[in-house]
């Protein structure tokens, strides 16, 4: 049913508004009211209320981070859901672009018009550092006695990612100056940088080798919120509806010690239940731009080849090559990305689904690619290296 | 619109109900219900489902992102797989609208609990109040149910005998249940002078917890005829929230049970529901919630559900049964996994497979789970054969 397309059908679902707060590395508002703000934001950007929203659906992950159990009740009525439906997915680190994938199956079920997605993540209450709360997501048995905090187990993948391919540090470091560059043009991001270099990233401390400082996404505070909705009610609200053409997502094993490190399969996996739904079958000529998940800088190369972008072993090259600038063959990342607009988890995801959005409405401002993309695709990952979330939107 | 027989359950394991479980981890328990479930409705995990949905909250299982450990021991790697931190009826609605696009065939459907894990439950219930606004209190969170009690009373005129004939019915009736693990021959007289826990909630009118699995496989129509000769429809799902804020929301009033009954009810094409349904499943995580969310779904009028019960009109052989299988007084109370036990009654009560409990031509039931406190998050399901 999805595919080659003239006309939308009932069931199809675009992306109708969109908004989000300024990543911050400390906000001074609650978690709620981080959510109120980005949800006001997106309804306001396509002249909606809350009274033409039919359910609600929250992206946060994990608990830990703001402290407060059952976060996506404490967040429900600043998110818009006071006396609606409203139900909280997630999966860890691809939170994000799964909340839009939860935001597309209420509304292609038939069930509900207009679904409000609200994306939240306040890192910045977890004392000392959010890291500690990291802890908490290796298995109680065999791994927390080690005390291993993302940083390492990311060390180890990109350790073994760059051995597979002969990589050094520099053909991975020219993802963070691009994105931090991109992330000059961003109004809200937190770690935009025009002048940095390469040099700035590999001279940064050593936080876990091969892993240094520049090479990581910041602790961020922030919220991001969509608004989706069926076809007619999309023909209504606005002229650019941007439909949602194909969803994916996929888990591994939690027992990533057993796996191959240097090529994330499940994002193949995830990469193919999209494309097959969007009726893609030459991923590298019909999508046009792409926002892969760079909490890392290695892992926004990683993700370009799980994602079939670019052969294994050969995004590196295509870096260096400029293909993935915001003016290349195949922008990557023009929003700057985790590693420059910031990283509040779930919210980050959803902000890289907004970033396409406005991408391919022609409305990113500064940041916008030449060359009026008709097609891209915002990809999420986390929980223990282990799962893909992938959406692809058109006009 | 109307879900008329376009999914179905065909499958349904379950494993547990019982206070301590020290045999099985979770992971185990969670096993122990998917291999059963998956055998119920002959289906293979790695090669039929399409997607699997788990309901689960993190501080509940005592790991960061839950959805990590759940496809390991569901036969799910390398399958869509998430979770809902929900109740576990909210996770038996994402089921419903991924079949409903018409993209999924079979989705699984998980509930767990291990609750004899947590040394210190109370505590992390308060953990959910309002970081800002309601934690200094430092209140149990029973207070909260104790006030909600208060205010029902005072509202409706219910009384406190009629809100403990609830635990004398479901846990006398959980007798007949083989897997209820708090079945007992209470009297109303025993429960109104057990302990207080918050004036005037006593120590029997909460409904301890229980360790289980609850897993469902779920299934398009066409798929679900020839999966199976008994499959159970699901016919409508709702579900809402009301303000989470103490402050504001109506506490004699479970607004959020009415919002998400409507919405099921309509999904079903049912008009009246006492008419239309024959049995319910409802949240009973304390006695009066029991006849609150009786009321708010418009089973019977608001101050009726009370003499309703004490007159027995909601036993098992009453002239609208609530809550056959023992509700979560009777079985314990699963964490997020308590409305995929109600609906586990439902199913089979609609299968005619209740054994000594089986309601007489039961044909459409109800079932309806809360969160719990400090939550005003209710999600309800009606099924039929």
């Amino acid at each position: 049913m999805y595919g080659n397309r003239t006309r939308h059908s009932s069931q199809d679902v675009a992306v109708v508004g969109a908004g989000m707060t300024k990543f911050v590395r400390r906000a001074q508002e609650t978690p709620k009211e981080l959510a109120w703000e980005a949800a006001h934001l997106a309804l306001k950007s396509c002249e909606l209320t809350l009274d033409d929203v039919d359910a609600v659906v929250i992206g946060t992950a994990p608990d830990a981070f703001d402290g407060v159990h059952m976060k996506g009740e404490y967040l429900s009525d600043g998110s818009g859901a006071w006396g609606k439906p409203v139900m909280r997915g997630y999966v860890g680190g691809g939170t994000g672009v799964f909340s839009a994938i939860q935001g597309w199956y209420h509304v292609a079920s038939g069930l509900f018009d207009t679904v409000l997605v609200v994306c939240e993540e306040k890192m910045s209450s977890c004392q000392p550092h959010p890291q500690a709360a990291f802890l908490t997501i290796f298995d109680h048995t065999t791994e927390r006695p080690l005390e291993p905090n993302l940083l390492w187990i990311f060390a180890l993948e990109m350790n073994a990612y760059m051995n597979r391919y002969g990589l050094s540090k520099r053909d991975i470091a020219t993802v963070s100056v691009k994105n931090k560059k991109n992330a000059a043009d961003h109004p809200a991001a937190l770690l935009g940088d025009p002048d940095i270099t390469v040099d700035d990233v590999l001279d940064s401390p050593v936080l876990a080798w091969p892993v240094q400082r520049l090479d990581v996404s910041p602790i961020t505070d922030g919220a991001v919120a969509l608004v989706m909705s069926t076809s007619h009610v999309a023909r209504r609200v606005t002229d650019k509806p941007v439909w949602v053409e194909g969803v994916g997502w996929n888990l591994d094993t939690a027992y990533w010690t057993n796996r191959d490190l240097s090529y994330p399969v499940y994002v193949e996996e995830a990469a193919r239940m999209a494309y097959d739904m969007a009726g893609i079958t030459e991923p590298r000529k019909q999508i046009h731009i792409a926002e892969p998940y760079d909490p890392f800088d290695y892992k926004e190369l990683h993700h370009l080849e799980g994602l079939m972008l670019f052969d294994k072993g050969e995004a590196p090259r295509a870096a260096a090559d400029g293909v993935t600038q915001r003016d290349g063959d195949l922008p990557v990342c023009p929003s700057g990305g985790l590693l420059g607009v910031g990283n509040p988890i779930a919210a980050a995801g959803l902000m890289k689904v907004a970033e396409i959005f406005w991408q391919l409405r022609g409305e990113a401002g500064a940041r916008q690619v030449p060359g009026n993309p008709k097609r891209g695709l915002a990809q999420a990952w986390g929980d223990l290296m282990q799962v893909g979330t992938v959406v692809v939107m058109g006009v | 619109m109307i879900l008329k027989r376009r999914v179905a359950i065909v499958g349904a394991g379950w494993c547990g109900f019982r206070s301590i479980s020290p045999d099985l981890s979770y992971k185990e328990l969670m096993y122990d219900a998917a291999v059963q479930a998956y055998e119920d409705a002959g289906i293979d995990p790695r090669r039929d489902v399409s997607s699997f949905v788990s309901v689960g909250e993190d501080y509940h299982d005592g790991v960061s992102i839950l959805d990590e450990y759940i496809p390991d021991q569901l036969g799910a790697l390398h399958r869509p797989v998430h979770t809902i931190a929900g109740e576990g009826i909210h996770g038996l609605a994402a089921a419903v609208m991924q079949i409903l696009t018409g993209q999924f065939d079979i989705v699984v459907v998980e509930g767990h609990s291990k609750a004899s894990n947590i040394l210190t439950l109370p505590y992390i219930q308060a953990f959910a109040f309002d970081p800002v606004f309601n934690r200094p209190l430092n209140a149990h969170p029973h207070f909260v149910a104790g006030l909600e009690m208060l205010r029902y009373m005072a509202e409706t005129g219910t009384t406190h005998e009629e809100c403990a004939a609830v635990v004398a019915k479901n846990r006398n009736g959980a007798l007949l249940n083989p897997t209820a693990g708090f079945g007992a021959s209470v009297t109303i007289d025993d429960i109104l002078t057990s302990e207080p826990v918050a004036e005037p909630l006593t120590r029997l009118e909460c409904a301890d917890h229980s360790d289980g699995a609850v897993v469902f496989v779920l299934a398009s129509g066409e798929t679900a005829r020839a999966l199976t000769d008994k499959p159970i429809w699901v016919r409508g799902v709702g579900w809402a929230n009301d303000t989470f804020r103490l402050e504001s929301r109506p506490w004699g009033d479970a607004r959020y049970a009415r919002a998400a009954g409507e919405m099921a009810f309509r999904t079903a094409g049912i008009k009246s529901p006492r008419q239309e349904i024959d049995f319910a499943e409802v949240d009973d995580t304390f006695a009066y919630k029991e006849l609150q969310h009786l009321e708010a779904l418009g089973v019977c009028p608001a101050g009726v559900a009370g003499e309703w019960t004490l007159a027995g009109g909601t036993q098992r052989g009453g002239d609208f049964p609530v809550n056959p299988s023992g509700g979560a007084l009777g079985e314990g109370h699963l964490l997020d996994a308590t409305g995929l036990a109600r609906v586990l009654e439902v199913v089979l009560q609609l299968r005619g497979e209740a054994g000594e409990r089986q309601i007489d031509d039961a044909e459409v039931g109800l079932a309806f789970g809360w969160r719990g406190v400090p939550t005003t998050s209710g999600a309800a399901a009606v099924l039929s054969n």
